[in-house]
């Protein structure tokens, strides 16, 4: 029995799996001890398991437990990463390289540095989405303290070449920083064999709860230092005070865990779902993939619908499939995606696209049903479309006559 | 899913109220979607757009060539669905109107109609102008001066500057 609406929006969340839940309800009431107790059981069984968890988020990306910082999500551990390289390294340099399409957790705290004396350049990408490893080489200078560039972007699901980037920033002996969100736990991250010194995450991306993330912070060659953003207790090895969230982090390590575990496999098995989506979905004609398709998260692909609008398109199956939209049809935020745009498309096809995000509890019947509702809606929509019809009769839509307003 | 977590269905109540239905009732069931003969004399066709959010409005109407009554209408609308449905109950409106009544249409009359948000109003907007673009088109064709927008002034404006 299908249950409605039919989930396709894991890049921005997955549901918590179950096996995590079990995990964590004993944090809430029987063990919910401080952490910080050094005195007594309830601290001692706390600490064992933020232990644990911290060996397990460790293992998922090949870092040792002691370079886990925990942090409330991706997004304060994206802000402590530059924020605090930023203020350690001053004496080295104010300069931070990034690109054009890293999420807003990245981009705002370079525009804040911004105010702050920082300059950032901002690496364009091209239609894959890819930036030119030249011209980040070339933008290195003395006063370069950081590079970041995310690991697999959130939109298109697009994997950077992280280990050439990394042994360039290497080479000029600059800081590597990959806002890992989207990839830990889908595709293989090693920070040692990538060459990633600063990496954030968070939980709720890997089928663990909402508000626990980390940074990963390298210890030895180099050895990486951030100043703290939140002063404290001097939890986290001073870097992130705050008495620890006991559930959340036990929940993070076994989510961490099962990824671990589960990756490869699901990792075939939502590829393959994903592709059957993609390929039917192309059939509607003037349909078009986002981004590289070479070098994708397996479970997410980004597709324009021309001639149709992106909003229209969600209100159409908003009872049958959940889903995000590029298109933004509000006077608050007229602008499309910046991350499409980015890759060159027009705003014609910026607002005509949705993502489709897979996930764990993704089922062929799911995307069957999926395939089924979008195809239906666009081709409703494209009935009433006058766009539809001036290039079905054959008109040039780059010469649209418009009235004069 | 099969996650076991049940999905309450408060939540789509509650992301549908942000549309009042009567905007999703023209989206699902657009009324007058088509096309009239735009080479035909008693037609006027306004096509618009506003580039920023790329919304793309097509009115057409067919005039009774004798009493100017608006006698047909018909929409094509690419946009988000508060789009799709200013369009879409403007043509009910429209029909029986003279060109000069239909001329007069307020935007805000299509916001009411369809209780949008203030992020929406760009959508009656577009279609309001529209509208216009289709009157002025058959006026055009039928060699009439073009309409153009009256200012009325407020009755009591300059009593209550004194």
């Amino acid at each position: 029995m299908l249950q409605l609406p039919v989930y396709l929006d894991n890049n921005a969340t997955t549901p918590l799996d179950p096996r995590v839940l079990e995990t964590m309800l004993p944090f809430f009431t029987q063990h919910f001890g401080n952490a910080s107790s050094r005195h007594h059981a309830y601290g001692w069984a706390a600490e064992a398991a933020i232990d644990l968890a911290r060996e397990q988020v460790a293992a998922l990306i090949g870092a040792d437990p002691k370079e886990i910082i925990f942090t409330s999500g991706a997004t304060e551990a994206d802000n402590l990463a530059l924020k605090g390289v930023f203020e350690m390294y001053a004496d080295k340099g104010n300069h931070i390289i990034t690109t054009e399409v890293e999420h807003k957790a990245v981009l705002d705290t370079c525009k804040h540095l911004e105010k702050l004396g920082a300059s950032v350049t901002y690496l364009k990408v091209n239609e894959e989405g890819m930036i030119d490893l030249k011209e980040l080489e070339s933008a290195i200078t003395a006063k370069t303290i950081i590079v970041a560039v995310m690991y697999a972007n959130n939109e298109i699901g697009s994997i950077n070449p992280i280990r050439e980037i990394s042994a360039i920033a290497k080479r000029h002996g600059v800081l590597m920083m990959s806002d890992i969100t989207q990839a830990a736990g889908k595709v293989p991250v090693n920070v040692t064999k990538d060459g990633i010194d600063l990496a954030a995450f968070s939980a709720h991306k890997l089928y663990g709860p909402k508000g626990i993330g980390a940074l990963y912070v390298r210890r030895k060659s180099p050895r990486v230092k951030v100043t703290a953003q939140m002063d404290g207790g001097g939890h986290e090895r001073g870097m992130r005070s705050g008495t620890l969230n006991v559930p959340a982090i036990a929940g993070f390590g076994k989510a961490c865990e099962l990824a671990m575990q589960e990756m490869e496999e699901e990792g075939k098995r939502l590829g393959a779902m994903r592709d059957k989506l993609e390929n039917a979905l192309l059939q509607l004609e003037e349909t078009y993939v986002n981004g590289s398709r070479a070098h994708r998260l397996p479970h997410v692909s980004n597709i324009s619908f021309r001639y149709v609008e992106g909003e229209a398109l969600l209100m159409g199956f908003g009872k049958e499939v959940a889903l995000s939209s590029g298109s933004a049809c509000t006077s608050a935020s007229p602008e499309p995606s910046y991350v499409l745009k980015a890759l060159g498309l027009g705003d014609d096809l910026a607002h005509s696209s949705l993502r489709f995000g897979l996930g764990r509890f993704t089922t062929e019947e799911e995307i069957d049903f999926t395939i089924n509702a979008v195809t239906a809606t666009v081709n409703r929509l494209r009935e009433i479309s006058p766009l539809w019809e001036m290039f079905k009769e054959g008109e040039d839509m780059n010469a649209i006559e418009w009235s004069h307003q | 899913m099969t996650c076991g977590m049940p999905l309450d269905y408060e939540c789509f109540i509650l992301m549908l109220m942000s549309y009042a239905e009567r905007v999703l009732d023209y989206y699902n069931n657009p009324r007058n979607a088509g096309t009239l003969d735009k080479n035909s004399q008693h037609v006027g066709t306004g096509l618009v757009h506003v580039s920023e959010y790329v919304d793309v409005v097509r009115f057409q109407i067919e005039v009774n060539p004798v009493t100017h009554v608006i006698r047909d209408a018909r929409f094509k609308t690419f946009g988000c669905g508060s789009a799709i449905a200013c369009s879409s109950i403007t043509t009910e409106w429209i029909k029986g109107k003279t060109i000069e009544e239909a001329f007069r249409l307020d935007h805000m009359e299509i916001v009411e109609a369809l209780s949008l948000p203030p992020s929406k109003i760009h959508s009656a907007i577009l279609t309001e102008d529209a509208v216009r673009a289709a009157i002025n088109d058959y006026r055009f064709k039928n060699g009439m001066e073009p309409a153009v927008e009256e200012y009325e002034e407020p009755a009591d404006y300059y009593d209550e500057r004194d």
